[in-house]
């Protein structure tokens, strides 16, 4: 620096006082304090190395099991209120070898899956067409708005009355729990097609039939997949409630005979079944997912 | 501008534009006239908020103008289509389709056969630079290649025009300027009829033969220049002084457009 450029910065530091002058001075912490947020255990939104993740799965899973065990082993808790993992493993083995376990979890399923089904049938295309027509939108969302805050079990009493004691009132309930939510979501999703898309297919030359059908379709069924996953859960704890409606067999009726009996060994057995069974069904959708949609992974 | 005209391709006549707001319409586009000839290239420059995304939607047919009218060869645009050509500066890439599928969307669309379509979409891709990245997803690909494939997307149904929106908006410096030769390249090549909004002053200078400065809120044609330069267009062009002093004149009356802006109108 010539002494000209010094006495230059000398004269403008005397002319311009800094802009900061008399507000309070920002505290710093010491610089040897710092370190790169990368690193450690909480990591903020950054990927952990396997080394780590791994042990961490396998202790989630762990400690909850070791806990239970020493709750039960040491009868800090009695056995009615928590069994302990050896009298569940036993209350499992017997429902499975007496064959009750499969015939209820397969009636559970049929009524999960023939609902499910239901629900897809009807608030996928109606979800996809509000989302895409605002005019529909208007005409259903109000409607459907009100319906979705309405619980679900309230409605046991009108569907006996309605549809009788049967597998369809079951299966009406589980719907009625379910489909105006899935409608919901899924018309969010078809909402969520960027519009520069749709303005870029017309001035391709696509009429608004080919724009629903090659672009917001397409773009929707991943969104449409995960508002499933979400839902297909809402089903699942339904499922107990449903089978409160005279039911012959069923996961949800074998909860609430054991419950009669206060063996509650059986209930935690069958609660980690239904547990099971939703981990699989939500694998099963991640993977229908990655199937259909690999551009949204 | 005799002789353009006489061959005007697409032409906006006292084209305005009314948003409707809470507090009353806002004009946000007023009384746009602007010409471009057949096979011309036609940059509009302008700070932002002078309206320039909506003046190409409307040009595209994707909205109507409050008044005014654009034309395609003497004929009112009623709506969108292939025939006008549009690229956005995001892309607006469907992630589901290859490259190669993604220029393919337009000719499905037209009704091509399968081999046909093939043909063209390998052409559109070799003239774009993309044919080893043909069956990758745009979730591969770099902001360059991305929009390169906009572009061939846009270009495979031959539009009359070819309208781009800031297309070099999001791309890096380099990037930029490799897009920028592409598309004179293309240019040249196809003869195409191109109106391109930018605010890069630069950019409209050495890609343009001609600009329409915007001034802002409501935007209206401020001035109108030819720019002569050699041909064929060159990025070596920017270290030439007259290049500089045309660049400079366009800076000096995009400055006058905002200081003639009315302070505390909305």
């Amino acid at each position: 620096m010539t002494p000209a450029q010094q006495t230059l910065l000398t004269d403008r530091a005397v002319v311009d006082p800094p802009l900061t002058e008399g507000s309070p001075p920002i505290r710093r912490r010491p610089r040897r304090a710092a370190r790169p947020p990368g690193t450690g255990f909480f990591r903020l939104r950054e990927d952990i190395p396997d080394r780590l993740r791994r042990p961490l799965v396998v202790a989630s899973i762990l400690v909850p099991l070791l806990l239970w065990e020493v709750l039960t082993a040491t009868h800090a808790v009695k056995p009615l209120f928590l069994p302990s993992p050896a009298s569940v493993v036993r209350a499992f083995w017997d429902l499975a070898s007496s064959g009750l376990l499969w015939s209820d979890a397969q009636a559970t399923l049929t009524r999960i899956g023939i609902s499910f089904a239901l629900v897809v049938l009807v608030s996928v295309p109606l979800g996809l067409a509000m989302g895409t027509f605002p005019s529909l939108r208007a005409v259903f969302e109000p409607m459907i708005s009100f319906f979705r805050y309405m619980p679900a079990p309230a409605f046991i009493p009108l569907l006996i009355v309605w549809l009788g004691f049967g597998e369809s009132a079951k299966i009406t309930l589980l719907f009625i729990g379910t489909v105006f939510f899935n409608t919901v979501m899924s018309a969010d999703v078809a909402a969520q097609v960027p519009k520069e898309l749709i303005n870029a297919s017309y001035t391709l030359g696509a009429r608004r039939l080919a724009v629903v059908r090659k672009v917001i379709v397409p773009h929707s069924i991943p969104g449409l997949i995960n508002a499933m996953r979400v839902n297909i859960a809402a089903t699942t704890n339904l499922v107990v409630v449903a089978e409160l409606i005279a039911a012959q067999e069923g996961l949800g009726y074998r909860i609430t005979r054991a419950q009669r009996f206060l063996q509650t060994d059986q209930i935690f057995a069958v609660l980690i079944v239904i547990g099971i069974i939703g981990i699989t069904i939500d694998v099963g959708f991640r993977l229908l997912r990655n199937r259909l949609a690999p551009w949204a992974r | 501008m005799g002789q353009v005209s006489a061959t005007a391709k697409l032409r906006t006549v006292g084209l305005t534009k009314d948003f409707a707001t809470r507090s009353g319409p806002l004009r946000v586009l007023d009384r746009i006239d602007l010409t471009v000839g057949q096979g011309e290239f036609v940059c509009m420059v302008g700070s932002s908020g002078c309206g320039k995304s909506t003046l190409l939607a409307i040009a595209a047919g994707l909205e109507q103008a409050t008044e005014g009218e654009v034309l395609l060869d003497g004929e009112p645009v009623t709506g969108p289509g292939a025939h006008c050509g549009l690229v956005f500066q995001s892309f607006s890439l469907y992630p589901w389709r290859t490259v190669a599928d993604n220029v393919a969307f337009g000719l499905e669309i037209a009704g091509l056969d399968k081999a046909a379509r093939r043909k063209r979409v390998a052409d559109y891709l070799e003239v774009m630079e993309l044919s080893a990245f043909a069956d990758a997803l745009p979730g591969q690909l770099s902001g360059g290649m991305k929009q390169r494939t906009a572009i061939a997307r846009a270009l495979a149904t031959e539009p009359e025009v070819l309208l781009l929106d800031e297309p070099f908006g999001a791309l890096d410096a380099q990037t930029r300027g490799s897009m920028q030769e592409l598309i004179l390249q293309v240019w040249r090549h196809l003869g195409t009829t191109i109106l391109m909004v930018t605010h890069d002053v630069e950019e409209a200078v050495l890609l343009s033969n001609r600009i329409y400065v915007l001034s802002p809120r409501p935007g209206r044609v401020a001035a109108e220049l030819d720019v002569h330069l050699p041909d064929p267009r060159h990025r070596s062009l920017l270290r030439e002084p007259g290049f500089q002093s045309l660049c400079h004149q366009v800076d000096d009356l995009l400055g006058e457009t905002m200081q003639a802006e009315p302070a505390g109108t909305p």
